[in-house]
């Protein structure tokens, strides 16, 4: 190959290649729309692994096409092909690149992770509303008749996003075959989440059968929940609207139907919202009706 | 064969006087000693279970091509789901990379004669067609529901028998793979060609090593998962039952410290098909072939501390979180060299298109593919949002799809010759090969998207808004069923009446080739001498030009 015309083409190659990941990278498109706190940070740090990976996808297919086509067998030719057996100096450029991208990527996961509040579970310390307990049955009577005055042992999460301090709103989600309970220290039981925008949110998650599964993906948060350990996840909605809450774990059957929905209020339709409820559900204790009529 | 006939004198003189020469068809059908009867068998057995897992998968993505759950019963299609993962797992790949292309091929490639314990080696075969029969049978009680990784407490409530059934049916294919790799390991260190120092050995022997010491390190605590498990359905112990003190995360843990190392078991065998076939293919060393061995044995020791990433959104602690994001990316780096390499060695070849080298050439892209979103995969912030949703489905399939499939075809086109003495027809298997890739990516290229956009995996039933999607995946999916016809056709047809192949159709170095096509009994008259490397293409005056190439 001639000096010249092959650095105008690599330079050529890099500029395209790299003009190509930088658009793929800010139009990857693939998200619903952001409405936590947390999404952006999620979405920022995909985008620029769908950057790096556009560009290293683009760099090594279209090399193995190049040189599929232009080290092709010609017509007649039966000799051997160049017996190069290796180059030092270009293992070690292949092994230390990805190398130094992945520890990047791993430092910035971490950091990312950090934001996130992933290294808060347990500390956020909600107020609970149930004990630690595993028994279905247990789970079943006390999703009716919570009171904010029995909640005497700690919930404990030992897994999942937590935060510092004290939050604004806290519920307490409960997964079972096939559906999403809502429970909040006001004395409210509901079939769909509903929360204030803007306010942090903490979230006690339990199962109630088997395993299931937290997710919605419009937050880009998920944490399963496990029988026999509390978990939690910790997060601020920022967009009033619906979303969808799915499970994301296969818990038998109808997993795929074991949807629902999250409403984000404004801080006065949250306040109503309780207010309606809580008259309605609660004047005399007698929960368990609307518990039903909800599922 | 210029390079590795020449006689070793006073070498087992009456050997071929006391066998018969070759095998009879019914021979296939026995419990026969033979390691190449052996592979066949496994790869034979494997392929009539990779149909009917592919089957399962048809029918689920009709299932699919609607939003709701209405051509099978949903408990139906969680069995589906279930058996399709676990057939092409336990059914497919592993007994067809390991047991069928390891037995046929690594006495050959060494130089013995057979396998270090053929009648272990035969028992672990016989163990797959009693696994085989347990998992189809599960159907007859509604089969198992709980998805190939059977997490209790789902699995210890749903569809018991068969959930015991499937228990007992991977515990014995489990078994099967123990007694094989112990069978690998010694084979290779005792039974090479005196003149075959490690070196020296194919990449595809180096690839079985690696994956031999993964399966006997791991495999043994998937079965204690397993028998644990069994215990909690049949035995009223309470090893996951949560109400009773036991612990559902553990099995987690039990269960993925096999099955995370169960990816390499099924993708470094096929890492060494391809760095044998692409040599070949292209006239080319390989290129960095102590790279390429030492990669292997990084990925399978760094490969046995990655489990927790499937657990990221279970019960995973912060810093297990960030521990195994780390290690799990680390992975892409041995695999990167690997993909390089392979690169490399295209560079200055004289590429021949065979369907071998296509299917080859396919399966470096779509594993680029696959291990790129691996590593978005990866790290846990995105995993939050990603677990358990059809980009992970995207993700594997990529992986084993376009990875451990194209490299058991680009295998099977390669070696066919050899295994029968017949060519596979190439026209028709180049008709396989784009409808294969064509069908792959139509299938599962648009399920990035789906899982991003929030569609959760094993589900019969989905949100309206995927549906067009999803009918998209379904069409790939039934270009991939078809895709197997002209496969199927052509490898029946020319086992029967194909070209005649020559001991050395393709002009490779290794030592397989130096012996008929198929292989005598006891593979050499007389056992070869190894006068050069595997791979010395234009090197060391071993030039392989047609004049010397013929051998019969």
């Amino acid at each position: 190959m001639k000096q010249l015309p092959a650095s105008i083409w690599t330079l050529t190659v890099g500029v395209v290649v790299t003009l190509i990941a930088l658009w793929a990278g800010n139009h990857s498109g693939f998200f619903p729309e952001q409405a936590s706190l947390q999404a952006p940070l999620v979405d920022n740090f995909f985008n620029l692994m769908f950057m790096i990976a556009v560009a290293l996808f683009l760099l090594v297919a279209g090399t193995i096409i190049f040189f599929t086509i232009r080290f092709r067998q010609r017509p007649g030719d039966e000799e051997d092909g160049v017996p190069l057996e290796g180059d030092f100096a270009l293992e070690a450029y292949w092994t230390l690149i990805p190398a130094v991208i992945v520890i990047v990527l791993g430092i910035y996961s971490v950091e990312v992770f950090t934001q996130m509040g992933g290294f808060a579970p347990g500390g956020g310390g909600g107020n609970h509303l149930f004990m630690s307990h595993h028994q279905h049955h247990e789970m079943k009577t006390q999703l009716v008749s919570d009171d904010p005055a029995e909640n005497a042992p700690e919930f404990k999460a030992e897994y999942g996003l937590g935060g510092a301090g004290k939050p604004d709103v806290t519920v307490t989600v409960t997964g079972m075959q096939y559906a999403w309970i809502f429970n909040y220290p006001e004395g409210i039981t509901a079939g769909e989440l509903h929360i204030p925008v803007n306010k942090s949110v903490q979230l006690n998650i339990k199962a109630a059968d088997v395993i299931h599964s937290f997710w919605v993906p419009q937050f880009r948060l998920k944490q399963d929940a496990i029988p026999g350990h509390d978990t939690e996840l910790r997060f601020t909605a920022t967009k009033v609207g619906d979303y969808p809450v799915v499970c994301a774990e296969l818990c038998g059957g109808y997993h795929g139907a074991m949807r629902t929905r999250v409403y984000v209020h404004t801080q006065e339709e949250y306040d109503q919202w309780l207010k309606e409820n809580q008259f309605a559900q609660n004047p005399d204790l007698s929960g368990a009706v609307a518990v039903n009529s909800e599922d | 064969m210029a390079q590795a006939q020449l006689p070793v004198s006073g070498e087992l003189p009456q050997v071929s006087g006391h066998h018969p020469t070759a095998w009879k068809w019914y021979d296939y059908f026995t419990f026969n000693v033979d390691h190449k009867v052996i592979g066949i068998q496994y790869l034979v057995f494997s392929f009539v279970f990779y149909l009917l897992g592919g089957l399962m998968a048809v029918v689920m993505r009709t299932e699919l091509y609607t939003p709701d759950a209405d051509v099978i019963d949903p408990n139906l299609y969680n069995a589906l789901l279930t058996n399709h993962g676990t057939i092409m797992i336990f059914g497919w790949i592993v007994p067809a990379a390991i047991g069928g292309f390891g037995n046929f091929l690594v006495p050959l490639m060494i130089g013995a004669r057979d396998m270090a314990f053929p009648r272990l080696n035969a028992l672990a075969f016989w163990m797959l067609p009693p696994a085989g029969l347990l998992l189809l049978g599960s159907f007859i009680f509604g089969g198992a529901q709980a998805g190939w990784t059977s997490y209790p407490p789902l699995s210890l409530i749903t569809a018991n028998t068969a959930q015991s059934m499937w228990c007992l049916s991977i515990i014995l294919a489990g078994t099967s793979s123990i007694l094989g790799s112990v069978n690998f390991v010694v084979t290779m260190v005792k039974m090479r060609v005196p003149s075959m120092p490690w070196d020296k050995m194919p990449l595809f022997c180096w690839a079985m090593m690696a994956t031999s010491i993964l399966a006997l390190l791991s495999t043994p605590v998937l079965a204690i998962g397993l028998i644990l498990l069994l215990f909690d359905i049949n035995f009223g112990t309470s090893f996951f039952k949560p109400d009773a003190g036991g612990n559902v995360i553990i099995y987690q843990h039990l269960f993925w410290f096999y099955s995370h190392p169960a990816v390499y078991l099924m993708i470094l065998p096929i890492f060494g098909i391809m760095s044998e076939v692409i040599p070949v293919h292209a006239r080319k060393p390989i290129f960095g072939y102590k790279a390429i061995v030492g990669s292997s044995m990084v990925i399978c020791m760094v490969g046995l501390f990655v489990w927790v990433h499937h657990m990221f959104t279970s019960g995973t602690p912060p810093w297990m979180r960030m521990f195994f994001t780390v290690s799990t990316l680390i992975v892409a780096v041995p695999t990167g060299v690997k993909i390089f390499s392979w690169t490399a060695t295209l560079w200055g070849g004289k590429i021949r298109y065979t369907s071998a080298m296509l299917f080859a050439i396919g399966l470096l892209i779509m594993f680029v593919v696959g291990g790129l979103s691996g590593v978005t995969l990866g790290t846990a912030p995105v995993d939050i949002h990603m677990h358990d949703t059809y980009y992970v489905v995207a993700h594997f399939h990529y992986v084993l799809f376009g990875g451990s499939v194209f490299g058991l075809y680009a295998g099977i086109y390669h070696w066919f010759p050899k295994m029968t003495g017949r060519m596979l027809n190439e026209p028709l298997g180049k008709v396989h090969f784009l409808l294969t890739l064509i069908g792959a990516n139509l299938t599962f290229l648009p399920m990035h998207v789906l899982g991003t956009q929030g569609m959760p995996r094993r589900v019969a039933m989905y949100d309206p808004q995927f549906t067009q999607i999803n009918q998209i995946c379904t069409i790939g999916a039934f270009v991939l069923a078809f895709s197997v016809i002209p496969f199927l056709v052509n490898v029946i047809w020319s086992w029967g009446w194909g070209e005649k192949a020559s001991g050395n159709p393709w002009r490779a170095l290794t030592l397989e080739w130096t012996t008929a096509s198929p292989p005598i009994i006891e593979n050499w008259h007389r056992l070869p001498v190894l006068t050069h490397g595997p791979y010395d293409y234009g090197m060391n005056g071993h030039d392989t030009s047609p004049a010397i190439a013929t051998h019969s």
